[in-house]
């Protein structure tokens, strides 16, 4: 296959591989704490440290820029987070405004750096709606820089993690600090977030985050596999999404892996045992058959 | 008229028919439905454009309009079936239909100008030169299809408020009374739809969230009335616009991203210095209260304290602070406000209650 | 009388308005302790305020004389079922064993030991059989004696329960019941958010009414009277029967209370 021989087809490949598994197992997290639309927001929000890493530095160094990218993301977290808990304003309206305003000034960056005289600020654009064909070596290897430490953290202090996500105030009754695990959750959906903005960019962003989740959860009780289930439901909807792409013209690789991801999610809605919409539809058919 | 004119208006009129709509979006806990339907709508547009074959159709209005219903239904055709949340819902549907419709144009209608980044940016700077010609006058096409959706808002507004309030703070009841909310609820979702697609072609989606969430949200640190409420958010949307009009002018950047920073700030401020429910406010209040409850605390243990045995143990003012566990510097002040406010006096080294702090106790004992 | 909870003007404010208000309370040890009042009336905050969930803005609490948080593995925490999402993917025995991660520390996984502890708690509320079934699965009453289990396998010496009879089956109330008496016959302290008037006479030998102020406490022959409930809550109460007449084997006539 093409895909693996060909260099720079490799990257983009392994690159939304990569993507796919890390998204969908740390959003995981955020999709079974209720927390599914912060990733959304959080990837608006990292258009304007992106534009100002930019400014500052000169130059399209993918660090700086991730870099950018997870400060404005995190801030906005904060900010979202005071606002829920100190005024009237609940979370969805907060994360829309958030989410509206943060971008909306990372505009007005863009637009003021368009008007300077720098040819790297091209790529900046790319931000929007990914540009996964534009993934080199060096941007997985920080991928992998970022997101292998994350995943370790949620490996090592995984009961922490699983009785946070489930019960913080029973986790508080035991003296877990929780708030510093909310910390270290939030700051994993940052991590996906800033790695994921490459390949299918700030709008489709959140997807990554949501739907490997739900598809996994149709398929397992168990936390364990839900989250390795949902990292292989991302990794093979970015392969084949990127295989996808190859095939002929006006492919964009990130549309193309969410509606491949969406797809998976929509036949595990509706097939997967148990839960799958299909079976309970037949259940409840038998049983009025029965009656 | 100017083109700059035009453009102002324009935004004044647009922002007005969003925020309207967005009061109730705020009010219902739905304001995500915002980020998902001004997504989706473009969905709708490509469908309709790939079926008449031509861009001016009306067809792409109506498609546009109803691709946002639809996200509405299956949104909630997700999470009613209890597989997941409602917020995991949204965050399913949009991106996938947006990424279908970002597929669909880049290849069947890759040379037509249905350029995505416009889907999120918009141009205002460019709808003067989008012009039509109603009765005998030549107007930006964004100026008549805004001002019609103004007017349809205003009118919707005016038909059903009291529907309208019933049915988002007492659903229960409003069903009883035989308003049907679920036709409130999709209504209100056609006219969010209709409100953001004609906005967005000006102004580009993320300025129209901004719009209808933020300065809602901002008025709803101001007030608690629903009329006043109505008023400031339409102020506070129009005065947005046109300050982030001035402001991307005089410093030549984007005039969509100004205005969605400018009801940022808007909200920013009234986040800070709402009376009543701002931070600085809160922080005094909060500090009122401390203060308050410690005077209580003890004027009621002197009280309790006083006459009886231990009292020139109990009633001194390092006993007290033990007792009730205050640092020495807050008890310290506490008991200097006491003296102030001529509730207790120094005898000695005790602290005796006068008989105005006697009352107070005894009123704090009641409550 | 050892004390187990000594709580001294305690009071919780959120904003300006009061939830608790300078509440003196003294849990004795090994009694079967009911806190009742209207809805609102601060009870769920009392119970926080116990185990350092909420701050409080003025007062202390001490657990066997010391402060809670030194003390917190001594005190074992049943919330209201309502307070998590039952769809998340774990398991009943998952559950369970989350109650032994205050012995565990950071970095150890639960073993052999603690499997055979959380097996045993389950036992103990007869949910054995549902060791390995999904959280999501389960009736109400079901959830409950879990979250129960939770709490046994914490082995604590102070048991705090958010209403736990709130809408469960008959099976499960007495399963609870058999549960909190067990407890107490081997010297453990039970505090209990009550919400059913008519049962507390039957089962509990101490209630506090609370409604913002502490109203009454003690053991409940003494303060379980007629006087004292109209204080807590105040013209809202239809009494057919008073309820310190009642001999403590015999079920009280129904007494509608908020």
């Amino acid at each position: 296959m093409e895909l693996f021989t060909d260099y720079t087809f490799r990257n983009v490949t392994l690159g939304a591989m990569l993507i796919g598994a890390i998204s969908g197992f740390l959003g995981s997290f955020a999709v079974l704490r209720r927390q599914a639309l912060l990733g959304d927001a959080m990837s608006h929000a990292a258009l304007p440290g992106i534009a100002l890493a930019f400014l500052i530095t000169g130059q399209r160094d993918p660090f700086s820029l991730l870099i950018g990218a997870a400060v404005a993301a995190l801030v906005a977290a904060l900010w979202l987070l005071a606002v829920v808990r100190t005024t009237r304003i609940k979370d969805d309206a907060a994360l829309a405004l958030t989410l509206a305003v943060f971008f909306g000034f990372g505009l007005v960056l863009l637009s003021y750096l368009q008007r300077q005289p720098h040819a790297a600020q091209a790529g900046l654009k790319s931000f929007l709606f990914g540009q996964a064909a534009a993934l080199i070596e060096r941007d997985l290897w920080a991928m992998l820089a970022i997101g292998l430490p994350a995943l370790a953290l949620v490996l090592i202090f995984w009961p922490q993690v699983k009785l946070i996500s489930f019960d913080p105030d029973f986790a508080r009754s035991l003296g877990v600090p929780v708030r510093r695990f909310e910390v270290l959750l939030t700051g994993i959906i940052v991590v996906a977030i800033v790695i994921g903005l490459q390949t299918v960019g700030v709008v489709l962003m959140s997807a990554m985050l949501i739907a490997p989740a739900v598809a996994a959860r149709q398929w397992t009780n168990r936390l364990e596999y839900m989250v390795v289930l949902a990292a292989g439901f991302g990794a093979l909807a970015s392969l084949i999404g990127a295989w996808i792409s190859t095939l002929g013209e006006g492919l964009a690789t990130g549309p193309l892996i969410v509606l491949v991801m969406s797809l998976f999610t929509m036949i595990s809605l509706l097939l997967a045992p148990e839960r799958g919409l299909i079976w309970r539809h037949i259940r409840r058919q038998r049983v009025i058959a029965f009656d | 008229m100017s083109p700059q004119l035009e453009v102002q208006l324009i935004a004044v009129i647009i922002a007005a028919a969003c925020t309207l709509p967005g009061v109730f979006l705020v009010l219902r806990r739905m304001a995500m439905l915002s980020d998902a339907i001004s997504h989706t709508v473009l969905l709708g547009i490509v469908l309709a454009y790939l079926i008449s074959g031509n861009l001016s159709s009306p067809l792409l209005f109506a498609g546009a309009v109803a691709m946002g219903v639809l996200t509405v239904w299956l949104v909630e055709l997700m999470s009613g079936s209890r597989l997941m949340h409602e917020d995991a819902a949204i965050g399913l549907v949009f991106p996938a239909l947006f990424s279908l419709a970002v597929l669909l144009i880049s290849r069947f209608a890759g040379n037509v100008h249905l350029d995505t980044d416009s889907v999120l940016l918009g141009e205002l700077a460019f709808a003067p030169f989008d012009r039509i010609e109603l009765f005998g006058l030549s107007l930006p096409r964004a100026l008549v299809v805004g001002s019609g959706t103004l007017m349809l808002n205003l009118i919707l507004l005016v038909l059903f408020y009291k529907e309208l309030k019933l049915a988002t703070f007492d659903p229960a009841l409003a069903t009883t009374l035989g308003f049907a909310p679920a036709l409130i609820h999709y209504g209100l979702m056609t006219s969010v739809s209709l409100t953001a697609v004609t906005a967005f072609d000006a102004v580009g989606s993320i300025l129209v969230i901004a719009l209808m969430v933020a300065p809602p949200a901002t008025a709803y640190l101001l007030t608690d009335r629903l009329p006043r409420m109505i008023l400031l958010s339409v102020a506070i949307g129009i005065a947005s616009a046109l300050s982030g009009y001035w402001l991307a002018r005089w410093f030549d950047v984007s005039i969509a991203g100004t205005m969605a920073t400018m009801t940022g700030i808007a909200f920013l401020l009234a986040f800070l210095f709402a009376p009543r429910r701002g931070i600085v406010a809160q922080r005094r209040q909060q500090q009122i209260n401390r203060e308050r409850f410690a005077l209580q605390m003890l004027t009621l243990h002197l009280l309790n304290h006083e006459g009886t045995r231990d009292a020139n143990v109990e009633c001194h003012p390092r006993h007290l602070i033990e007792e009730l566990h205050w640092p020495a510097a807050f008890a310290g002040a506490i008991v200097r406000q006491a003296e102030q406010h001529g509730l207790v006096q120094r005898r000695g080294d005790m602290l005796v209650l006068t008989e105005q702090g006697r009352l107070f106790a005894a009123e704090a004992s009641v409550r | 009388m050892e004390v187990a909870v000594d709580i001294k003007d305690l009071t919780v404010a959120y904003g300006d308005k009061p939830v608790l208000w300078d509440v003196d309370l003294q849990v004795p040890r090994g009694v079967l302790m009911a806190i009742v009042g209207p809805n609102g009336a601060g009870k769920t905050t009392l119970l926080k305020a116990m185990l350092g969930l909420v701050r409080p803005a003025a007062g202390s609490v001490r657990v066997f004389g010391r402060p809670y948080h030194q003390q917190r593995h001594l005190i074992a925490y049943v919330p209201q079922r309502s307070s998590v999402d039952w769809d998340f993917p774990t398991t009943v025995l998952d559950v369970v064993l989350m109650g032994r991660y205050g012995h565990l520390g950071w970095f150890r996984r639960p073993g052999r030991a603690e499997r055979d502890a959380a097996l045993a708690a389950l036992a103990q509320v007869q949910m054995a059989d549902f060791a390995h079934r999904q959280i999501g699965q389960l009736s109400g009453g079901q959830q409950q004696r879990v979250f129960l289990a939770r709490a046994l396998a914490q082995a604590a010496e102070i048991y705090v329960m958010d209403e736990p009879f709130q809408g469960v089956d008959a099976v499960t109330e007495r399963a609870i019941i058999n549960v909190l008496r067990d407890l107490r016959a081997a010297g453990k302290t039970v505090v209990v958010v009550h919400h059913d008037l008519q049962t507390v006479t039957e089962y509990f030998d101490h209630v506090a009414l609370i409604n913002v102020r502490r109203i009454a406490a003690g053991p409940v022959a003494e303060v379980f009277t007629e006087a004292n409930l109209r204080a807590t809550y105040g013209g809202r109460l239809a009494l057919l029967h008073t309820p310190t007449d009642t001999a403590p084997a015999a079920r009280p006539t129904p007494a509608p209370g908020d």
